[in-house]
């Protein structure tokens, strides 16, 4: 199987969209000319043409909202936005219009559009640059969240977002365009709602999702020395979350520790937290914990950024106390 | 056609409207559109309309009123229409119900005490107040069993060989040394929470909170103090109460001659290991368990108005505890032998005082005795303990001069008092088995075979 | 294309007694939440949606009862849906300002002043991306013209000529504010200017004027020529909604307008012209009072949707 990045990985299930399907065409700032300001796109205008591949304006609002109507009337677009940090100049047309068309219109107007953006922080961009703000979009009903970590993932679940009916946030991370993994060449699936088994467990499971699944992979491997061995998992999507899967492990291994970029307080961690112990409480050994980002605007200092992130001491940390 | 012309809703919040002005007065005629009233809202003035043509037949506000919004103010009708409806005074103000002044009466007065068709009078003494001094408390053993199943769970609160149980409750098992295998749990799931450990400690009751707490106790000198309740004497309380309340209680007293159960027991205790060794009360145990047997009407348990037969006899023996009174039973007394009574009922004062009494001991009873012989009370009448159905009451072993063959002679004598439930046994049913007991007493041997 | 002057007529009487049986039934606690009437300003809705095609987009305002009646939606069902009834047009979701049939190409009232304008241009893009000549109109309030959304609207379809007609409703008040207190260009029309879009001033209260100026532009648009802005003046005679009290405008200045009622100015010039006598008129009025009555009764005893169906549409599933 062919090892490539997260980043080749989205481009070749982009690429199988618009070739494969009439109704699919992609809009953003800077996707055709440029290539794309994560080269997701390099090359596509160029093979596909304008009317397949549209550079936009800055203008988030109406870009998105464009969007849903061109989903409305029955197309499949894609937007792409630069960063989630700029999704919010966009949120109105998501949260007030996308989310609510199919109820509001009582099942007669459907969205089937896929939103795409990245997250996260590392690399020294600012505050306004480097937040993760899943937890607002996971938040409302009517609309799906994707948040791949790795090139299987990004392939996988982008190729089910399209196959949704759904409006589809997808939210990438910008430390994981070149992170490399095995993807099959075919065309395949990654389900919705299904978590990833990323590393078998006994003593502690830590969930985590896009760029923390890492995080906690490392630390599980540094627990492992220890005698500790703690499971991990990849949620893939927090909107449909695998609730199911969360429980099975937290049900095998009484202990759970949620890593998440996000800042703490309200955060998507805190949504787990209250599922686990309202449905597995029985089951827990100890108080279900959270690693997660600092309650601050991203600094831009080295140090100061990696302190507002969780790392894998912080994550050891939390699991000793409960282990 | 008839319109009604109501105090309208003039955006989501308003609730009701001040009637300002009319526009118009009874008989003038409306077209549709045609603005009729002013009216004050919270936010403004507004104007209201006629939604139809008409005549405008009656105003059922005035101006100056508050209506509520929805409420009808006005009728617009057509000359013939027939109003009468609307013109039977004013629009109808909302109807006070008058509160019902009754005084809710006290709750159900005692039961009669049924006349013991028995030798002995009955004195309806009860004797809740103790003979003197603080402890203990009163006679009835008090509340000692958690009530018949409020808990909803039957399973063992087990899964996956872990015991359900909250993360407090845990704490207070292992604070007060209970084992949480014995204890039922009345959480969702079968979850032991913290008032199920709580109840398997003390015998408080596991399930429904326990009625409001009872004012104080009606000794009233001019500056009455409120006494505050604690859990035990508030289902000490409750039961009595109810005890009282649903069974017609009759008494039986007779006098036993203790003074060859007396011997006999000097000479047992001589002969056996201190765990072994009788108690008066425990030799009246004995008694009742084989008494008992002969008498089953006696082993019976109610459950509102269904009564059963037991088949064993599980005796319950009275325990002082600071906090009031508890009344576990002697399982099975019926078989076990002196000896082991003995055995058992040291075992049980232990762990009672311990709190480490199983649930079985402190449900499971069928009868009770109560002796407060210890403290010279010559004489104690006992309140049932539901679901119980008699209870035998235990005065002191004193010496007495008493007629024998002509003879005055000086013997150790003991009161009992037997009270039993007239719905389920008479009087003479009731001295037959007082009779046996007393024989059996008498003839102490009896009580080794 | 030439109006059918009787039809323009006989619909505007339609959503005006409409919007007074609504009115009394929110009066009577029939109707709940917010009823925003569109009396006084029929001739927009009614000379505009009859000079386009029927599978034209409509992407509308919440003050859309006019345009939902004008476009044909039963109003039977329409009042249900103010009614929260399940046999509303959503079937009581939405309410008075979200009303759908996509059957009849009515893509929806919104209520986010502004924030249906990027919805308008996605329909009208994909008809572009289709190669069609189906356009998407999008009737907007004069509050939305400072929004951002109006603003990257105009521009994308500009810059995109994208077959959309833009039709600001100029009541002159953004709910209880003068449009000259909060707008640094008044004249609406010149907004569009700013963007290179086509744009026309129009008179409101007149119907025949919105249905010829309406036809011209869609044509423009339909034939690949880009947007089209236009700018209607007109007035609403009932505050915002129910629950205005109108302390930002004198009787006196809607007494002014009153005068220039549309279906009145309509009726006259169509009687001076010999095309309806008065007895049509008041048969077309007694039209008009039947529907309205048909609807509210329908409304009355409509049931209301059932609990356990709170959670459907939320999300598609796949087929």
């Amino acid at each position: 199987m062919a090892v490539i990045t997260y980043r080749e990985a989205l481009r070749q299930a982009l690429r199988y969209q618009v070739q494969n399907d009439e109704r699919v065409f992609l809009m953003g700032e800077d996707i055709g000319a440029y290539g794309g300001s994560y080269a997701v796109t390099k090359g596509f205008l160029e093979e596909f043409g304008e009317r397949r591949v549209k550079d936009t304006p800055i203008a988030e609002s109406v870009v998105v909202g464009a969007g849903i109507g061109a989903a409305m009337a029955g197309l499949k677009p894609m937007v792409e936005l630069m960063t989630i940090n700029f999704s919010l100049l966009a949120i109105d047309q998501i949260v007030n219009n996308a989310s609510k068309l199919y109820y509001m219109s009582n099942g007669q107007i459907s969205v089937p559009l896929v939103v795409r953006m990245a997250g996260g922080a590392g690399s020294q961009l600012g505050a306004q640059h480097s937040h993760s703000l899943e937890s607002w979009y996971a938040h409302v009903p009517g609309i799906k969240v994707a948040v791949p970590a790795t090139p299987y993932d990004a392939k996988g679940l982008l190729m089910t977002a399209f196959d949704d009916e759904n409006p589809v946030i997808f939210i990438e991370h910008t430390a994981l365009y070149a992170s490399k993994g095995e993807v099959p060449e075919e065309p395949y699936r990654v389900p919705f709602g299904e978590a990833e088994l990323y590393r078998e467990g006994r003593d502690v499971t830590l969930i985590g999702y896009s760029g923390s699944v890492h995080q906690a992979f490392r630390a599980a491997e540094r627990l492992a020395g220890e005698g500790i061995e703690a499971e991990v998992l990849n949620l893939r999507t927090l909107r449909p979350l695998d609730i199911e899967g969360i429980l099975a492990s937290v049900r095998k291994t009484h202990r759970a520790v949620v890593v998440e970029d996000d800042w703490k307080f309200g955060g998507f961690a805190g949504e787990i937290v209250a599922i686990v112990q309202e449905e597995a409480f029985d089951d827990l050994d100890a108080p279900v914990l959270r690693c997660s980002g600092a309650d601050v605007p991203m600094p831009y200092a080295g140090a100061l950024e990696q302190a507002a992130l969780p790392q894998e001491d912080g994550i050891i940390e939390l699991v000793k106390t409960i282990v | 056609m008839i319109s009604e012309v109501v105090m309208p809703q003039m955006g989501a919040d308003m609730t009701e409207g001040t009637l300002l002005r009319w526009l118009k007065e009874e008989g003038d005629s409306v077209e549709r559109g045609e603005i009729i009233a002013e009216i004050e809202t919270d936010k403004a003035n507004v104007e209201i309309e006629a939604f139809d043509a008409g005549i405008f037949r009656k105003a059922l506000a005035q101006e100056g009123d508050v209506v509520q919004v929805g409420e009808v103010i006005a009728v617009i009708a057509g000359a013939d229409d027939d109003i009468s409806k609307y013109t039977g005074g004013e629009r109808p103000a909302a109807v006070a119900a008058s509160p019902q002044a009754a005084a809710q009466q006290a709750a159900a007065p005692a039961p009669r005490e049924a006349p013991a068709t028995a030798p002995s009078e009955a004195p309806t003494v009860s004797t809740q107040m103790p003979a003197g001094g603080r402890a203990p408390e009163p006679s009835g053993p008090g509340e000692v069993r958690a009530p018949q199943p409020a808990v909803t769970e039957t399973a063992p609160p087990r899964q996956n060989g872990r015991v359900r149980a909250s993360p407090l409750a845990r704490r207070i098992a292992e604070e007060r040394g209970v084992d949480l295998a014995g204890v039922r749990g009345s959480g969702p799931g079968g979850r032991i929470v913290k008032k199920d450990v709580e109840s398997a400690v003390a015998g408080a009751p596991a399930a429904p909170k326990p009625a409001a707490a009872p004012p104080a106790p009606s000794v009233a000198p001019a500056q009455a103090e409120a006494i505050e309740m604690s859990r035990m004497r508030q289902a000490i309380a409750r039961r009595m109460s109810q005890s009282k309340r649903e069974s017609p209680h009759y008494y039986l007293l007779v006098d036993v001659d203790m003074t060859e159960a007396m011997a006999l027991r000097k000479q047992i205790n001589d002969a056996v290991e201190e765990e072994e060794r009788a108690s008066v009360n425990d030799l009246i145990v004995r008694a009742c368990a084989i008494a008992l047997q002969q008498h089953p009407q006696f082993n019976v348990t109610a459950d509102g108005e269904r009564f059963e037969g037991q088949p064993a006899q599980h005796v319950c023996i009275a325990i002082a505890l600071p906090d009031g009174l508890i009344a576990p039973a002697i399982i099975d007394a019926g078989a076990k032998s002196l000896r082991e009574i003995a055995r058992e009922s040291k075992d049980l004062a232990e762990r009672a005082r311990g709190g480490s009494l199983r649930p079985e001991e402190l449900t499971a009873g069928t009868f009770t005795i109560t002796n407060l012989g210890g403290y010279g009370v010559e004489t104690l009448i006992g309140i049932i303990q539901p679901p119980q159905t008699a209870i035998l009451g235990v005065g002191t072993v004193m010496e007495q001069p008493v007629a024998r063959e002509g003879q005055v002679v000086v013997r150790q004598l003991m009161k009992l008092a037997l009270s039993a439930d007239h719905r389920v046994t008479d009087g003479a049913q009731g001295a037959q088995f007082l009779s046996e007991i007393k024989s059996l007493l008498e003839k102490p041997i009896s009580l080794l075979l | 294309m030439t109006a059918d002057v009787v039809r323009l007529l006989q619909t505007m009487m339609n959503i005006r007694r409409f919007e007074e049986k609504a009115a009394e039934m929110y009066a009577r606690g029939k109707i709940h939440g917010f009823l925003h009437l569109y009396i006084g300003q029929e001739a927009v809705a009614t000379g505009a949606i009859a000079a386009v095609r029927d599978n034209d987009y409509l992407v509308t305002h919440y003050r859309e009862h006019g345009h939902a009646l004008a476009r044909g939606l039963d109003p039977k069902a329409v009042m249900a849906e103010l009614f929260g009834k399940a046999t509303g047009v959503t079937g009581g979701r939405g309410g008075s300002m979200h009303l759908f049939d996509v059957e009849k190409s009515f893509m929806g009232g919104y209520a986010i002043v502004a924030g249906h304008m990027p919805l308008a241009c996605g329909l009208a893009l994909a008809e572009q991306y289709r190669g069609t000549d189906r356009i998407a109109v999008n009737f907007i309030g004069d509050g939305a013209v400072n929004e951002g959304e109006f603003h990257e609207s105009l521009n994308l379809a500009s810059v995109w000529k994208l077959p959309v007609l833009f039709i600001v409703e100029n009541n002159l008040y953004g709910m209880g504010t003068d449009i000259r207190r909060v707008s640094a260009v008044t004249e609406i029309y010149k907004r569009a200017e700013a963007y290179a879009i086509p744009a026309e001033q129009v008179d409101g209260m007149d119907a025949l004027a919105v249905f010829e100026v309406t036809a011209r532009a869609a044509q423009r648009v339909r034939s690949g020529g880009g947007p089209h802005f236009l700018e209607m003046i007109c007035y609403r005679f009932r505050g915002h909604s129910m629950a205005d009290p109108e302390f930002y405008r004198s009787k006196d200045e809607v007494e002014r307008w009153r005068r220039l009622d549309p279906i009145v100015k309509l009726r006259d010039r169509l009687i001076g012209e010999g095309v309806i006598t008065s007895d049509d008129v008041v048969h077309m009025q007694a039209e008009a009072d039947r529907l309205a009555e048909e609807a509210a009764r329908f409304a009355e005893e409509s049931p209301a949707p059932a609990v356990e169906t709170l959670h459907d549409f939320v999300y598609k599933e796949r087929a």
